[in-house]
């Protein structure tokens, strides 16, 4: 295995263990992945690393989600953030 | 906690928040009952139930169902019970509480609420906190260094550790980050808990997410047909031009038309 390829699989391994999901992968085509083409996602130049990321925040407790996350989107420089937290789903 | 998706990452909370959660809830009984009792009533509550959302909420006040898929009595003093509660998304607390009450004739209403888990965040992993955030940022401008950044924000990926993933060949990642459906020979690996008509995230080799989709067919089918669509795409995150695109161009009298897949 090229070396993207073994750390794709043990960063994919983590992705799994982070909350505890048990699955068994099943392989279909046992092959190398090209280093030329994009990152495993540890090793993305740290622009992309914050446009690919995610922060599990501990917020506080007297603003609102809303406003916390303006001021995260204020403090990175960016459009675009959201939170998965106290909006209410839509139902399907 | 609130897990904050930054960027492109913006467009899957919405498959986040709409799994389960857990809270930590302090509930205040308006006069004392039997502990068995409040257990009793307590493990009624677990399973499949109907709620109506509060006055103050943020949906609209019909009655649904919800469900609950444990409740924990930590501590209990006769006058405040301290619950675990472990649900779906959009379960509101205070009105539990508040049916708890009902159910054991007393009365009771929530006093205090703290959030655990939501989806694969949990409150005991990779929390920060907003000054972690500051500093990290403060030591990217003034210094360059992006050390404490990269502890400060986790990759993206992360929220997608609940949700069955399909993993693609590099030959098959471009074509549907241009929305083509993912076709079975562009499958290199699939977890054996996809089921058909079910929401997968598609992943490269390296462990990028690609987006969302709906499963055209089974872990076992994806793993054992040869041909026909594997995965219909809802939500793409990655960015175009990381792969190379692998469809055949068309002639130059008609440009722009692609979305072939291999």
């Amino acid at each position: 295995m090229s070396e993207p390829t073994e750390a794709g699989r043990k960063f994919l391994d983590e992705v799994n263990e982070f909350c505890g999901y048990k699955a068994r992968w099943l392989v279909k085509y046992d092959e190398p992945t090209d280093p030329r083409y994009g990152w495993v996602p540890w090793e993305r130049p740290t622009d992309k690393y914050i446009e690919y990321g995610v922060i599990n925040l501990d917020k506080p407790p007297g603003p609102t989600s809303h406003e916390v996350v303006a001021w995260i989107k204020r403090m990175f420089g960016l459009k675009r953030a959201g939170h998965g937290g106290t909006l209410e789903p839509a139902r399907p | 906690m609130l897990p904050v998706a930054l960027a492109r990452m913006t467009r899957v909370v919405g498959s986040v928040i709409h799994s389960s959660k857990e809270y930590v809830c302090v509930m205040q009984l308006h006069a004392p009952v039997d502990e068995d009792r409040l257990r009793s009533v307590i493990e009624e509550f677990v399973g499949e139930i109907y709620q109506k959302p509060p006055v103050r909420s943020s949906v609209k006040r019909a009655l649904r169902t919800k469900r609950i898929n444990r409740i924990e009595l930590l501590e209990y003093t006769g006058k405040y019970a301290l619950l675990h509660v472990d649900c779906e998304a959009g379960t509101y607390m205070r009105k539990l509480c508040w049916d708890i009450g009902l159910v054991l004739g007393v009365g009771a209403h929530m006093r205090e609420l703290r959030r655990t888990r939501t989806g694969p965040f949990h409150e005991d992993k990779n929390l920060v906190r907003m000054q972690d955030v500051a500093f990290a940022l403060i030591r990217l401008r003034d210094e360059g260094k992006d050390d404490l950044l990269r502890r400060t924000v986790l990759p993206g990926e992360f929220s997608v550790c609940h949700i069955p993933k399909v993993v693609l060949r590099d030959s098959a990642v471009e074509s549907v980050v241009h929305g083509a459906v993912l076709n079975m020979p562009g499958i290199a690996m699939v977890q054996d808990t996809v089921k058909k008509g079910e929401t997968v995230a598609m992943l490269t080799l390296k462990g990028e997410l690609v987006g969302l989709g709906v499963a055209e067919a089974s872990a076992e089918e994806m793993l054992e047909v040869s041909k026909g669509p594997a995965v219909r795409p809802k939500r793409i995150i990655m960015e175009p031009g990381l792969y190379p695109r692998m469809w055949k161009k068309k002639s130059s009298e008609s440009p722009g038309r692609s979305g072939q897949t291999s």
